[in-house]
């Protein structure tokens, strides 16, 4: 009986291995980084429909274009362009948090994040430089309007990433490394304000 | 003979006071507190809604009446669209599912509970300044530009938090699953609030974005929204048609899981009604274009195409998608056990109603139909608030025992919602018959025809609804403190 029971127990099947736990931070993050996207998708659909229905003028090169962006208005577009390098710059610094976080490295990880940090306040104040060497009162005009507020809301969303880095970075500081799905999640977040900002780029600051 | 008090000396804790009780719900984690809380804050708007569906039935009934001035018409109106999807169609989404999901998916608790309960304080704030803005003449169409910039802001507030609440359903159902549950074999109740959630979560951003713009120009220009007239335009897609249709998803679920329970049998050709209840959320591609999808049947071939796809796909789609529910659901009680129970009648009726009027909004899209702009609109959005409203009522008998212990009578479930069904086709059908009248309007109506009496019979509707409300209200504030108290699963052991 004994024999035949260990035989019965050597030809058990092992256990399955237990289910990957489900990130819920990362799934959150994924689900607010959706949102945004939707939200700055929307707003550029709309910036996109009013700057088709504006009526066509001859520009200075003899093209006919359409008469959104007032002649008189000039796009500082060294600030623009080098908040969009900066931006990815801080994709590549919230993912070496992350690279960090999952060998224990902690001075690394605190390193990288407030580098990310850093690197969003810069693009806020750059932001804040456009809007002074734009020299546009808010009410002059559609354009003008439509402008700050769509570059608003990124400026918005750029200072709740510069949050979470922040928040992030005092997690690492007090060695909650751990739990390196809020890393990823951060990371996570750094991707979307580029990808939203690339696009706001394209279409305010490149296509004009 | 002496007795002991046992309570004196088993050192039990005093019942807790009002202010100690009041204190824990306002700082409570407890899912099945927020969603209570999201649910009787509908209430309070669904008594405001109704209340003002019978003002505006009462001032239509005569064309020499005037009750209320030309602001304040537009105001009320104002209330209907603002409330309906707003105050009574989210929240009650929204509070169910914070209310049972996590207890469906075999969660200890919701995922981000406190983003849960700053969602429902964000909406609460936004509903507060909308009341309040709507009061001083400041909603759409309004003539006070400080209080029409007031209602801006309590709807982008509201919208935050309801958006912010749906994220936080989205993720319990992803990630807090018991071990062993496949997405697939969830609930059907929770698969239609995980559905709506995230049709929520991609569309209101995109209504967000839009009331930034207007807004930013309302507050230092309006130059380029139209002003206070121009907020309809620009933003009265998040509260029409087909956007409505996603926030009574949960609705059309609840029935999906009421009817296999009714019938004590696994719900057959289970896939099919998951799609279907999907189907429903396809209306959201049609939502963020922001336009009206309308069926032109002129021009060549190509032209007739590029008119009759989208319009199917955003306004007869989700139609499909709720008759594939109600036709299995029928094909469960067919093949289980013939046995009503309680929350199911509400709750089929409230879908029936829910896609009379979705059926409605696809006949008033035909072009040719032309019935845009008349009241034939008012009489869909009334079919499926209402609708949605039967809904919510089956919802709570259903889950009362689960969330409260006790169960409401059947005799009062059965009744509210057969007297329901009655109000929703009186304040409703009439406007679906009175096609010539203006939306929007009370008076100057031409009254050589039925007008009176289609008027009169939409008043009396509104006033049955009222008394339906009141009634649920009552009995459920008086069952569920002190009814029968049940098992969770009472339903099961009928």
């Amino acid at each position: 009986m004994e024999r035949s029971m260990s035989t019965a127990t050597s030809r058990a099947l092992p256990s399955g291995a237990s289910p990957a736990p489900r990130s819920s931070i990362l799934v959150a993050t994924s689900a607010v980084a959706a949102a945004g996207t939707m939200l700055m998708f929307g707003m550029l659909a709309m910036w996109l429909k009013f700057r088709d229905a504006s009526p066509l003028r001859e520009s200075a090169r003899g093209k006919m274009i359409h008469n959104w962006l007032p002649a008189d208005i000039k796009i500082p577009e060294v600030a623009t362009n080098t908040m969009a390098f900066t931006m990815v710059i801080a994709c590549v610094m919230a993912q070496w948090a992350v690279y960090s976080t999952r060998r224990d490295d902690s001075s690394h990880a605190t390193v990288a994040l407030a580098i990310t940090a850093v690197i969003g306040i810069a693009a806020i104040n750059a932001q804040v430089a456009v809007y002074l060497q734009m020299e546009m009162g808010l009410t002059d005009g559609a354009y003008q309007t439509m402008f700050y507020a769509v570059t608003g809301t990124m400026l918005a969303l750029l200072v709740t990433g510069v949050a979470f880095s922040v928040i992030t970075m005092f997690r690492a500081v007090a060695g909650r490394l751990g739990d390196s799905s809020v890393m990823s999640a951060h990371a996570l977040y750094w991707y979307f304000l580029t990808a939203v900002f690339i696009a706001l780029w394209f279409v305010v600051y490149v296509q004009k | 003979m002496n007795t002991v008090n046992s309570t004196a000396t088993s050192g039990n804790a005093s019942a807790p006071s009002a202010l100690g009780t009041v204190a824990n719900w306002i700082t409570t984690t407890d899912h099945k507190k927020i969603g209570r809380l999201f649910v009787g804050a509908s209430a309070l708007w669904m008594l405001i809604i109704v209340g003002v569906g019978v003002a505006l039935g009462i001032e239509r009934i005569a064309s020499d009446s005037a009750i209320f001035n030309s602001n304040s018409v537009t105001q009320l109106f104002a209330i209907l669209r603002t409330g309906a999807t707003f105050g009574v169609l989210l929240p009650l989404a929204l509070g169910f599912g914070i209310a049972v999901v996590p207890t469906q998916v075999g969660s200890k608790s919701l995922s981000f509970v406190r983003l849960a309960m700053f969602g429902f304080y964000a909406w609460l704030i936004g509903s507060g300044l909308v009341i309040g803005s709507i009061i001083a003449n400041g909603g759409p169409g309004g003539g006070n530009s400080q209080m029409v910039d007031l209602y801006l802001m309590g709807v982008g507030v509201g919208l935050v938090g309801v958006i912010a609440a749906s994220v936080s359903l989205v993720t319990t159902v992803l990630t807090s699953r018991r071990t062993g549950l496949s997405l697939l074999e969830i609930p059907m109740f929770s698969w239609s609030v995980f559905v709506a959630a995230i049709s929520i979560v991609l569309t209101l951003p995109v209504l967000l974005g839009s009331l930034i713009y207007v807004a930013v120009d309302h507050h230092y220009g309006r130059l380029v929204f139209g002003g206070n007239d121009g907020i309809d335009m620009w933003l009265g897609w998040g509260f029409s048609q087909p956007q409505t249709f996603l926030y009574v998803i949960p609705a059309i679920g609840l029935l999906a899981e009421l009817a296999p329970v009714a019938a004590r049998i696994r719900q057959p050709l289970r896939g099919a009604m998951l799609v279907g209840v999907g189907l429903v959320s396809t209306a959201m591609f049609g939502t963020v274009t922001q336009t009206s999808h309308m069926f032109v049947w002129g021009g060549t071939l190509s032209d007739k195409l590029k008119s009759a796809i989208p319009y199917a796909w955003f306004n007869l789609l989700p139609v499909l998608g709720v008759v594939i529910v109600i036709l299995l659901s029928l094909l469960a009680i067919q093949k289980g056990k013939k046995r009503l129970i309680a929350p199911l009648v509400p709750t089929f009726l409230g879908v029936g109603m829910i896609v009379v009027g979705m059926a409605g909004n696809a006949v008033q899209m035909i072009d040719s139909a032309k019935l845009s702009g008349s009241v034939f609109e008012e009489a869909a959005v009334t079919y499926i608030a209402y609708g949605a409203m039967l809904c919510a009522w089956g919802a709570i008998s259903y889950f009362g025992p689960a969330l409260w212990g006790r169960k409401i009578p059947d005799s009062s479930v059965i009744g509210i919602g057969a007297l329901g069904l009655f109000a929703t086709v009186f304040a409703a059908f009439p406007y679906y018959l009175a096609k010539d009248q203006v939306a929007s309007e009370v008076s100057d109506f031409d009254y050589s025809g039925p007008q009176a009496a289609f008027n009169t019979a939409v008043s009396l509707g509104h006033v049955l609804m009222l008394f339906c409300l009141l009634s649920a209200i009552a009995i459920s504030i008086k069952s569920l403190s002190s009814g029968e108290i049940v098992n969770a699963d009472v339903w099961s052991d009928q």
